[in-house]
């Protein structure tokens, strides 16, 4: 074949939803055996151009061409069929099957017995080629997310895919775990498979792309070969404008101890430990990332500070008084302020209006209702004016929330959490699915909240962004604190230390 | 994805392409039957608004049907199915008996109060047990609060059989209160005020049902207990985030609907029938269910459901009366199907109703003005 021929081209695909275009006259070339990264915000219309193509959604306009020849994608199955392949960010897999089982889960002419011995052979001969060993006989749901990647990855190149595209595939990884999925793309990219990347993370699309096209608000805005531009360029080009990727960070000497926590163990129905004896202090003025693969007990730990779960042993304190006993509502009285890691499911509601998310937890408050009635006029005041505050777009009060952007939704529950001077705030994953736009001014936030002297927990799945904001870094690993890290440690060391190899340092 | 549809929309166009759909359905059910479907529905109207008395009989059956339909509504802004308020409108019944028999001599200025607390009271305590269980042990209150209707009616049958039975009778029915304490009707009140209107069974409860609805929309909507309610019923995480216990809800937003379904008895027993009788229901807790999904669960929808499904049932009545072979089954079927409409297949006009109004939005937008 021949190799001028781009094994993808997307030629001025539009797509519009309602009145909302998604993709506008979008234009994605894609050479053979190259790893292609796409970029861009959140709503930049990156999901929509790669569903397109997987045939998730029909493009209203344009024209799909791979290996040259046009083709017609009415559905997934006629992807699949076409040789492309998608790894989703949360994965497809049936957790209770084994690796085999997930191979022959609907692959066409997958009769019982011929289908496994085909698949094992395949397997075998996926290892030998490209280094994706795995046991077929292992059971999803027992494996680690790096591996059950994996798996997704096997199962599209077991159903034939040529072009592979990984929607944020390294969200759930260590560092490590990247790095050995960059190495697996390049083997695969070395073999003549064509991958495209989407992401977020432009150190990744720096470090294992070819070429790179931005996209903003639905269309292409630049397209790089990766080794002639860079992070900073890169970044400009997602939101239209110069950003700051890092915050600057003054030295500050940290207060006295406001929250105390020793001895903390949460245990789940089945009586395993999801939180082992934890301890740690986190003082005025300072701010203490948790660092760690996510569903290693961060999420545990977030809930039993905020008097979400009981911990079956341990003790908090805040400001030395005991508060391990206390529900939720008194702690938010003592000062406990909290951004949720899930805004949708626990920071707001999404089917009430802006001012109704803004009171959430502080119904019962003097300033938002009185003995019988709530204040509607002082909430809907009050709710505008942090919505200016916190440059929250629309800034309408009447707004349901569920239409507000992630970014603009995470800026209302962190106004809501951040004005009124949380003596603790426990923060959760306060950038996930948050534009470039939207991060650096709830960075920005967070270390002025800092600077005035509250005490901040953060917890996050990011590197970058606990190393920016933290004073301290603690490194969590399978339900327990592994170890504390400066802010200027280096990732490989942190990486190691999230996978529960090193010692403490 | 769907984008919201506008209020209006949402309040009134979308139930009303419902009921059409409904309607026009129940017409190839009379059609079936051999009539005509367009006769039968010019008799139903005929019926329910066409007079004086058929408009009393009307708002009478509204009456019970917005204070059932408020008993849905409530625990469904909880996220709680009410299906039991049958088995609370028995009990509020009981209630109501069991203060007016006793007080015949009492002025009703001083029965009425006492009338009222106990119909809620004991409405409210048949949805404290399911309630109870939901919130502590997760029983499902769909499955406890239909058994409590069984439990409610045969406790019912009991007390007339063996306790409250009047003196001297065999119908199972108590004896009938003082007429001191009969609420007034709308004759006596209208009369006095000099206006004449046929004696129809519409009494002084039309207006408290009024009351409650309007009570309720302030409740739901402007203090902090309702504001509790609907966050917990859309989204538990975020009612335990906000230090909401989702418990105490479950059993306040139940015991609130019970309260309401008790009223329907000062309706029926208090105002219309003066007695406690087998029965005295008639399914009113059930129509409520149509009523709330109807109205969309917000008091003003209910009461315009609850007057709709008053008329179908009186015009009903008289339908079966002028086509014999069109009997008051039918209406059921009409209920039924406005159920299906209203309740299950809800989302089947919203989709072209929503695309109907962009459209028209985007050509109004671009027409040059």
């Amino acid at each position: 074949m021949d190799d001028s021929v781009p094994a993808v081209e997307l030629r001025s695909i539009g797509k519009s939803f309602g009145t909302t275009v998604a993709n506008r006259d979008v234009d994605l070339v894609v050479a053979r055996g190259s790893i292609h990264g796409l970029v861009g915000e959140n709503g930049a219309g990156k999901t929509t151009l790669m569903n397109i193509l997987y045939g998730s959604l029909q493009p209203d306009r344009g024209a799909i061409r791979l290996d040259g020849a046009a083709v017609r994608l009415r559905n997934p199955a006629d992807a699949i069929a076409h040789g492309i392949g998608m790894v989703h960010q949360h994965f497809m897999l049936v957790d209770r099957f084994t690796v085999l089982d997930n191979l022959l889960l609907g692959a066409e002419g997958g009769g019982w017995l011929g289908g496994a011995r085909r698949a094992r052979s395949e397997l075998a001969r996926l290892a030998a080629d490209y280094g994706l060993v795995i046991g077929p006989a292992a059971v999803i749901e027992d494996l680690p997310v790096g591996l059950q990647q994996r798996v997704e990855i096997i199962k599209a190149l077991f159903r034939g895919a040529e072009i592979l595209i990984l929607d944020e595939p390294t969200a759930v990884l260590t560092p490590q775990e990247a790095d050995h999925l960059f190495r697996i793309l390049r083997g695969l990219a070395g073999e003549g498979k064509t991958i495209i990347l989407v992401t977020h993370k432009l150190r990744e699309v720096i470090s294992v792309t070819d070429r790179v096209t931005v996209m903003r608000q639905g269309a292409v805005v630049a397209e790089r070969v990766t080794r002639e531009t860079d992070e900073a360029e890169l970044a400009a080009l997602m939101v239209g404008r110069q950003v700051t990727l890092r915050q600057t960070r003054t030295a500050r000497r940290p207060g006295a101890p406001v929250l105390a926590v020793d001895g903390l163990r949460v245990i789940d129905a089945t009586d395993q430990a999801l939180l082992k004896d934890i301890a740690l202090t986190v003082r005025a003025g300072e701010i203490v990332g948790i660092a760690g693969v996510a569903g290693n007990g961060q999420s545990e730990l977030l809930a039993a500070l905020a008097g979400l779960i009981v911990p079956a042993s341990g003790r908090i304190r805040l400001n030395g008084e005991d508060i391990t006993t206390l529900d939720a509502r008194a702690r938010r009285r003592r000062g406990i302020g909290h951004i949720p890691e899930d805004r949708l499911r626990a920071g707001l509601v999404p089917d009430l209006v802006a001012a109704e998310c803004t009171i959430l937890g502080d119904q019962r408050e003097k300033r938002c209702s009185g003995k019988l009635l709530l204040h509607h006029d002082a909430i809907r005041a009050e709710t505008l004016s942090r919505m200016r505050d916190y440059d929250v777009r629309p800034a309408d009060p009447d707004l349901r929330a569920s239409l507000f952007s992630g970014g603009n939704q995470q800026k209302l529950v962190c106004a809501r959490e951040m004005a009124q001077r949380p003596v603790l705030l426990l923060v959760g994953q306060p950038t996930r699915g948050v534009d470039i736009g939207a991060i650096e001014f709830i960075h920005r936030r967070l270390l002025a909240l800092r600077d005035s002297g509250s005490a901040i927990l953060l917890v996050s799945v990011e590197l970058d962004e606990i190393r920016a904001l933290s004073d301290r870094i603690l490194v969590m690993a399978d339900g327990a604190i592994v170890g504390e890290l400066p802010p200027h440690s280096d990732e490989r060391t942190l990486g190691l230390l999230m996978a529960g190899i090193g010692a403490a340092a | 994805m769907t984008a919201p549809l506008p209020a209006w929309a949402e309040y009134a166009l979308l139930p009303l392409a419902n009921l059409v759909a409904a309607l026009a359905l129940s017409g190839l059910v009379v059609l079936a039957v051999g009539q005509d479907p367009l006769a039968a529905l010019a008799i139903l109207v005929e019926g329910a608004i066409g007079s004086q008395e058929g408009i009393g009989f009307t708002l009478y059956y509204a009456t019970t049907f917005i204070f059932t339909g408020l008993a849905v509504a409530i625990p469904f802004h909880a996220g709680l199915f009410n299906i039991g308020g049958e088995g609370q409108a028995t009990l509020g019944g009981i209630g109501v008996t069991l203060v007016c028999l006793p007080l015949g001599g009492a002025p009703l200025w001083l029965v009425l109060p006492l009338a009222l607390v106990a119909a809620m009271g004991f409405g409210a305590a048949w949805a404290l047990i399911p309630a109870w269980l939901q919130a502590r042990r997760g029983s499902h209150i769909v499955i406890t609060t239909i058994m409590f209707n069984f439990i409610a009616a045969t406790l019912l049958t009991w007390l007339l059989v063996d306790v409250l039975i009047a003196p001297g009778q065999s119908t199972p029915e108590s004896s009938t209160f003082a007429t001191a304490i009969w609420l007034p009707t709308m004759q006596a009140m209208l009369g006095a005020l000099g206006i004449a209107v046929s004696a129809t069974p519409l009494n002084l409860a039309f207006f408290i049902a009024l009351a409650a609805g309007a009570l309720v929309w302030l409740f739901i909507w402007h203090t902090p207990f309702g504001y509790e309610i609907r966050v917990a019923g859309l989204s538990e995480g975020a009612a335990r985030y906000g230090g909401i216990s989702v418990e105490r809800v479950i059993v306040l937003a139940l015991c609130l609907g019970g309260a309401c379904a008790g009223l329907a008895a000062i309706n029926d027993v208090m105002g219309a029938h003066h007695r406690l009788l087998l029965n005295f229901t008639a399914g009113a807790g059930f129509i409520g269910i149509a009523v709330a999904l109807m109205g969309r669960n917000h008091p003003l929808g209910i009461v315009l459901a609850a007057i709709l499904f008053g008329a179908l049932y009186q015009g009903g009545s008289e339908l079966s009366f002028e086509m014999p072979k069109l009997q008051r089954e039918l209406v059921i079927v009409i209920e039924g199907l406005i159920i299906l409409f209203c309740g299950a297949l809800e989302n089947l006009f919203r989709r072209p109703l929503g695309r109907l109004l962009a459209m028209a939005a985007s050509i109004t937008k671009t027409w040059p003005s």
